[in-house]
């Protein structure tokens, strides 16, 4: 009850005048982003983030949360209308959505699309406020062994997770962790992976690399493929919305088992891109008529729709609890936090209960503006892509620069975040997973702090780890993650050689 | 390159990505070496965690080297062409970046908004030339006036009293 309390307080918060405008500018501008390929949440966060440092914290979270929003739900648009994913989470909605709309049936499809993201989104925020204040007064008995634990199984989870290559998996996080070492060492105050570079003594921003890695190599990518947007509108009108919303309720063990697989994708690091994927795989897999799916059923777009908006609403709730952020544009919101003077893990709810309360409230909030917007809107978002790629792509270059350079009044970081945009660029060509990089990134000082804590309290043995049942069980649950494919390879193996 | 349709391929710029990757760990664990990966009196030296960090790494890529290096695939991580419309993306970004080290944010906005423009989207000079002015306009009212935030500017900028 107390929560609902602290919930309703959260509410009062949001509704002041001032975030609620907030709010709709920042889910328009999200919407955007979505839309917009080469513009992605994170790094349209991570380059709107400068703008609210003269903010509140509560409004600034809000705007940038509700950005997020935006993206979840503007991805879709131009998947279904272009066969174009905005986003990469939104690629599984383009099986089945684009050919819904080459059929004429592209309003069916979009209300579909929107109000499955909507029920998603929702029923994740309603697992984060149920659990996230008790995961967090949990996680106040925590002391430095227990964190790195967590730590070592949201890394290992990614390794376990992974869909390609679990080495590339390896080798990537293992470069942000590296990255994060640039700089002053604050421990002992040693310079360290400097190589006498003056520039390098401030370290590697993590907005910087992720405006890179995400912004500037996706524009590359796009100019690869030589974008051509064919002009197709769409206006969605009541009754189609009438008559799709009267035929969900039939999907709802679909949405169900996509809120479920969303929910649990997002709080461990695999983000939003694979549980549209795995969500889409298992609708067909289980479906009757599974080869009829990427020929236009809306079973294909609800399933996507509903699992990434759950898994990007579910990050959040280990970055609230934890401080440990469940997706890149987790990771970027929690930078945010920590610039505006909060710091992020368990003790956020005690000591800033109106944040935390305002910021769950404005999700609710958000959503539902979300919601409303990009039904009522859906024609002009979508003929923003008839604005020539040749104007859209220097202005986002620009935008990207700026972002880059405002993070610490560097233009050193502009040639950074060149150089972060051609490695982005080549890790996604060769299937190298750009998340667990940035999130090795942002979280990579916190984890060798309570590495090394931990070994200071144990006096170097690793035994730390395992001193208890709490650290011990995490550790174990870790090590499953982490040698995952391998139990199941073996696994397999056992049964083929039995069966013999 | 032996292939016809003529690029880089995808086995190639994996073995050169996984080596590039290993000898970038390598500086790493040499660098961590010489801080000191020992047990002081304050905890675990500097260097100790970098140091099994890029041991890791260097693992992880040579695993990843080794299997491209026996992979027979003739796939092509970019044709040619695709490369050269990237490089017309990227040449005139890096010349934009050196310029705005160079001479300030604003300039440097406007030639490479007119630059696509002109180039790429085939409007006019003039259509083009104007509206990058109009950008670089834009982004100084909502930047310097709105949110008051410094963007980087030069002589040109001085003259005009900012």
């Amino acid at each position: 009850m107390e929560n609902l309390d602290a919930l309703f307080a959260g509410f009062a918060v949001a509704l002041v005048p001032g975030n609620l405008g907030l709010m709709v500018l920042g889910v328009m501008l999200g919407i955007v982003i979505g839309v917009l390929p080469g513009l992605g949440g994170a790094n349209g966060i991570a380059i709107l983030l400068p703008l609210t440092f003269a903010m509140p914290p509560v409004s600034a979270i809000i705007m940038l949360s509700c950005i997020y929003w935006g993206a979840l739900f503007g991805g879709a648009i131009t998947s279904i209308l272009f066969n174009i994913p905005g986003e990469p989470w939104s690629v599984a909605t383009t099986f089945d959505g684009y050919p819904m709309a080459q059929q004429g049936r592209a309003a069916e499809a979009l209300t579909a699309a929107f109000t499955s993201s909507f029920v998603g989104a929702l029923f994740a925020i309603l697992m984060i406020t149920a659990i996230a204040p008790l995961i967090a007064a949990f996680a106040l008995r925590f002391g430095p062994p227990e964190f790195f634990a967590v730590m070592f199984l949201s890394f290992a989870s990614f390794v376990g997770l992974t869909q390609g290559s679990a080495w590339k998996t390896l080798a990537a996080m293992m470069a942000g962790f590296l990255m994060a070492c640039v700089g002053l060492d604050t421990v002992t105050g040693q310079l360290r992976l400097t190589f006498g570079s003056t520039e390098l003594l401030r370290g590697i921003d993590f907005l910087v690399a992720v405006i890179g890695l995400f912004g500037i190599s996706e524009i590359m990518i796009a100019m690869e493929e030589g974008l051509a947007f064919r002009g197709a509108t769409a206006r969605i009108d009541p009754k189609v919305v009438s008559q799709v919303w009267k035929a969900l309720p039939r999907h709802w063990a679909i949405a169900l088992r996509s809120c479920v697989i969303g929910c649990w994708m997002g709080v461990t690091p695999a983000g939003a891109t694979p549980a549209s994927f795995m969500s889409y795989g298992m609708a067909r897999r289980l479906s009757k008529d599974g080869p009829t799916f990427g020929t236009g059923r809306i079973e294909g777009v609800i399933a996507p729709e509903v699992a990434n908006n759950a898994a990007g609403v579910a990050a959040l709730l280990p970055m609230l609890a934890l401080g440990v952020p469940g997706s890149p544009t987790a990771a970027v919101l929690l930078g945010g936090l920590v610039m505006w003077g909060l710091q992020p893990g368990p003790m956020l709810f005690i000591e800033q209960k109106e944040f935390v309360w305002g910021l769950v409230a404005s999700m609710y909030l958000g959503n539902l503006a979300s919601l409303v917007v990009v039904m009522a809107l859906v024609p002009w978002f979508a003929a923003i892509l008839r604005i020539p790629f040749a104007i859209i792509a220097p202005l986002i270059l620009i935008a990207c620069a700026i972002g880059a350079f405002t993070v610490n009044n560097a233009a050193f970081d502009l040639v950074l975040m060149l150089v972060f945009g051609v490695v982005g660029y080549v890790m996604k060509k060769l299937d190298y997973p750009l998340a667990p990089m940035v999130l090795a990134l942002v979280l990579g000082n916190r984890t060798e702090q309570s590495f090394r804590q931990s070994l200071l309290l144990s006096d170097g043995s690793l035994g730390v780890f395992f001193g208890n049942w709490l650290v011990g069980s995490i550790m174990a649950v870790g090590f499953l993650m982490l040698f995952w494919p391998m139990l199941g390879r073996l696994r397999a193996a056992v049964l083929a050689r039995l069966s013999r | 390159m032996a292939d016809h349709r003529g690029g880089v391929r995808a086995r190639t710029a994996e073995l050169v990505a996984a080596a590039a990757i290993a000898a970038l760990g390598a500086l790493v664990v040499a660098d961590a070496y010489r801080i000191g990966i020992a047990w002081d009196l304050d905890g675990p030296q500097s260097g100790t965690f970098p140091f099994w960090t890029g041991i890791i790494m260097i693992t992880a890529s040579l695993v990843t080297f080794t299997f491209a290096a026996f992979g027979r695939s003739r796939v092509l991580f970019a044709s040619s062409q695709e490369l050269a419309s990237v490089a017309r993306l990227f040449v005139p970004a890096c010349m934009f970046v050196a310029g705005v080290l160079v001479i300030g944010l604003y300039l440097p906005a406007a030639a490479l908004v007119a630059w696509f423009m002109a180039v790429i989207g085939g409007y006019r000079l003039t259509t083009a030339a104007l509206s990058g002015l109009a950008a670089s306009g834009v982004i100084f009212v909502v930047f310097e006036a709105w949110f008051l935030v410094a963007l980087p500017k030069g002589p040109v900028e001085a003259l005009l009293g900012y």
